[in-house]
């Protein structure tokens, strides 16, 4: 595993290494001294382990594809921003925004996530061990979001075709997200989320959340809101 | 954008340290406010009976001594004045609404910039690390200290315009984020007979909470009060002389995260900020909730 000190190479130094296609390049690195800076792995398009020793700030591994990275530490804003694919975790809590508009792959919170964690998520899979804030899984298109404490406020307001679990209480429900039945298939799938995220929480404690599907269409009943 | 950053040290051992910690901390939010920057620091307590003014001159000549000797005669009290790059820290017996009254019409250029027990604001145009050093705050001890580094959005690039804004009581607050009913509060407290200096939103919600607080609440309630009637998008991050406290918004849009150690309580719009504290890295690391307020070391 190879080492980059990001006091002595600046984001910039370190992504570059990490965005280098050539052969020779190592498939692993730690690196050492993020310091909160912002932006670190980001736009990574190789299967590679990264590891991070300590806090990073905003939009950490932005973009990702296929590449797995491990935060030791707090995430600020933005955790996993557009992921297409890939594997990232975070063994802190993370703050706003976690994995929106995250196209693919997993994103593990082992704390809390903060509001609007996979906010417009498009095909992500989000665990976290936590709790999550409000607005969480708002406008969610697709992919799941498996919370294991508790939700936020107006949780999936406006969600499309998303999937939420919840173990714990959700403060409230945003607009046309409902409790829908959990089917043998959402048990099945929430089973392998818990597993892939290496937590530990029994799948049957889960309750699932998504669209009633009310505002899909225009209805003319609601002509005078406009 | 603006970057505030506020510190408070639990362990009375580091407070030799508070200029010296405080000082990465306000450099690292340079780029979310390079125009201008202003610190509060809580040190030094006068006895009973004084008051602790800092004021501020924008001639950096002006001779504080006459100020000093006019004020004293004038007013038959003890006064001692300490002068600091362009800005003065003065302590007398006398009322401290009697000296504000002398100084609005003895001296209408000098602003008074903060008054309290212990609190000290220095503020200035300029880079951050250039306020801070002009200040001579490196070395500076005391309990916790309070900063904003400003990107201008809504008012000039003034030093009266450069936050923090103080308004009495020990007092201070920076903030992050834009407020919408500004006006109207600044109208009722006028009517409370609180004086602005500015036409700045921030200073309206500062002087809002010294209300509060001179009318028997205390900080938490003052706060508790405010997220009732405050309208707008905020982080604030409050100093009393023996509080600190920080709140966001019920829609908590404004970047804020707080760490803590247990020697330290510190927050700040970003997380880079709070990186340099000596334990960050096993730091208990969270963002604050929105309409929660948190607060420290209030009696």
């Amino acid at each position: 595993m190879d080492m980059l000190d990001l006091k002595e190479l600046g984001v910039r130094g370190v992504n570059s290494v990490l965005h280098d296609l050539s052969k020779s390049r190592a498939k692993s690195y730690k690196i050492n001294n993020p310091m909160g800076q912002h932006s670190i792995a980001c736009g990574l398009d190789a299967p590679m382990q990264i590891k991070i020793e300590g806090h990073v700030g905003f939009y950490c591994g932005g973009m990702n594809q296929h590449a797995e990275i491990k935060v030791n530490g707090h995430a600020g804003v933005g955790l996993a921003e557009n992921m297409m694919s890939g594997r990232i975790q975070v063994s802190g809590n993370a703050s706003e925004s976690a994995g929106a508009t995250a196209h693919g792959g997993l994103l593990v919170i082992d704390g809390d996530a903060a509001s609007r964690c996979g906010i417009s998520m498009k095909g992500v899979d989000i665990v976290v061990g936590g709790s999550v804030g409000h607005m969480s899984a708002f406008m969610a298109q697709s992919g799941c979001l498996v919370i294991c404490g508790d939700a936020g406020d107006a949780l999936g307001d406006s969600i499309y075709e998303a999937i939420i679990f919840v173990r714990g209480k959700v403060a409230s429900l945003g607009t046309d997200c409902i409790e829908k039945e959990m089917r043998p298939e959402h048990q099945a799938k929430l089973k392998e989320l818990l597993e892939a995220s290496s937590l530990q929480a029994d799948s049957t404690e889960f309750r699932r959340y998504g669209s009633a599907r009310t505002l899909y269409n225009f209805d003319v009943d609601n002509a005078d809101a406009y | 954008m603006c970057g505030i950053v506020g510190l408070y040290l639990k362990n009375v051992e580091l407070h030799a340290q508070l200029g010296c910690m405080f000082k990465p901390m306000l450099i690292e939010m340079s780029s979310r406010g390079p125009d201008s920057a202003g610190v509060a620091i809580y040190r030094n307590p006068v006895k009973a009976g004084q008051t602790k003014f800092s004021l501020a001159h924008d001639d950096s000549g002006f001779l504080w001594e006459t100020l000093e000797t006019n004020l004293a005669a004038s007013l038959n009290c003890e006064v001692a004045t300490l002068k600091v790059a362009n800005h003065c820290i003065l302590v007398t017996d006398a009322a401290e609404t009697e000296v504000i009254s002398w100084l609005q019409t003895n001296c209408p250029e000098v602003r008074i910039v903060g008054s309290g027990k212990s609190i000290e604001i220095f503020k200035e145009v300029g880079p951050p690390e250039k306020v801070y050093e002009q200040f001579e705050l490196e070395h500076a001890s005391g309990t916790h200290m309070i900063g904003h580094t400003r990107m201008a959005t809504e008012s000039a690039v003034t030093t009266a315009g450069s936050h923090p804004f103080a308004t009495g009581a020990d007092l201070c607050l920076v903030h992050n984020g834009s407020l919408s009913n500004h006006n109207i509060l600044r109208n009722n407290l006028e009517r409370e007979g609180i004086k602005f200096q500015t036409e700045n939103d921030t200073e309206v919600a500062g002087a809002y909470m010294t209300w509060k607080i001179r009318s028997g609440a205390t900080l938490r309630q003052a706060l508790e009060d405010g997220i009732k009637e405050i309208d707008g998008f905020y982080t604030f991050c409050i100093g009393t002389q023996d509080g600190f406290a920080v709140v966001r918004d019920p829609i908590a849009c404004k970047h804020a995260v707080m760490a803590e150690t247990d020697d330290w309580v510190a927050m700040a719009t970003e997380f880079r900020a709070i990186a340099h504290l000596p334990g960050s890295e096993q730091a208990r690391i969270w963002e604050p909730e929105p309409s929660t307020i948190y607060v420290w070391g209030e009696q």
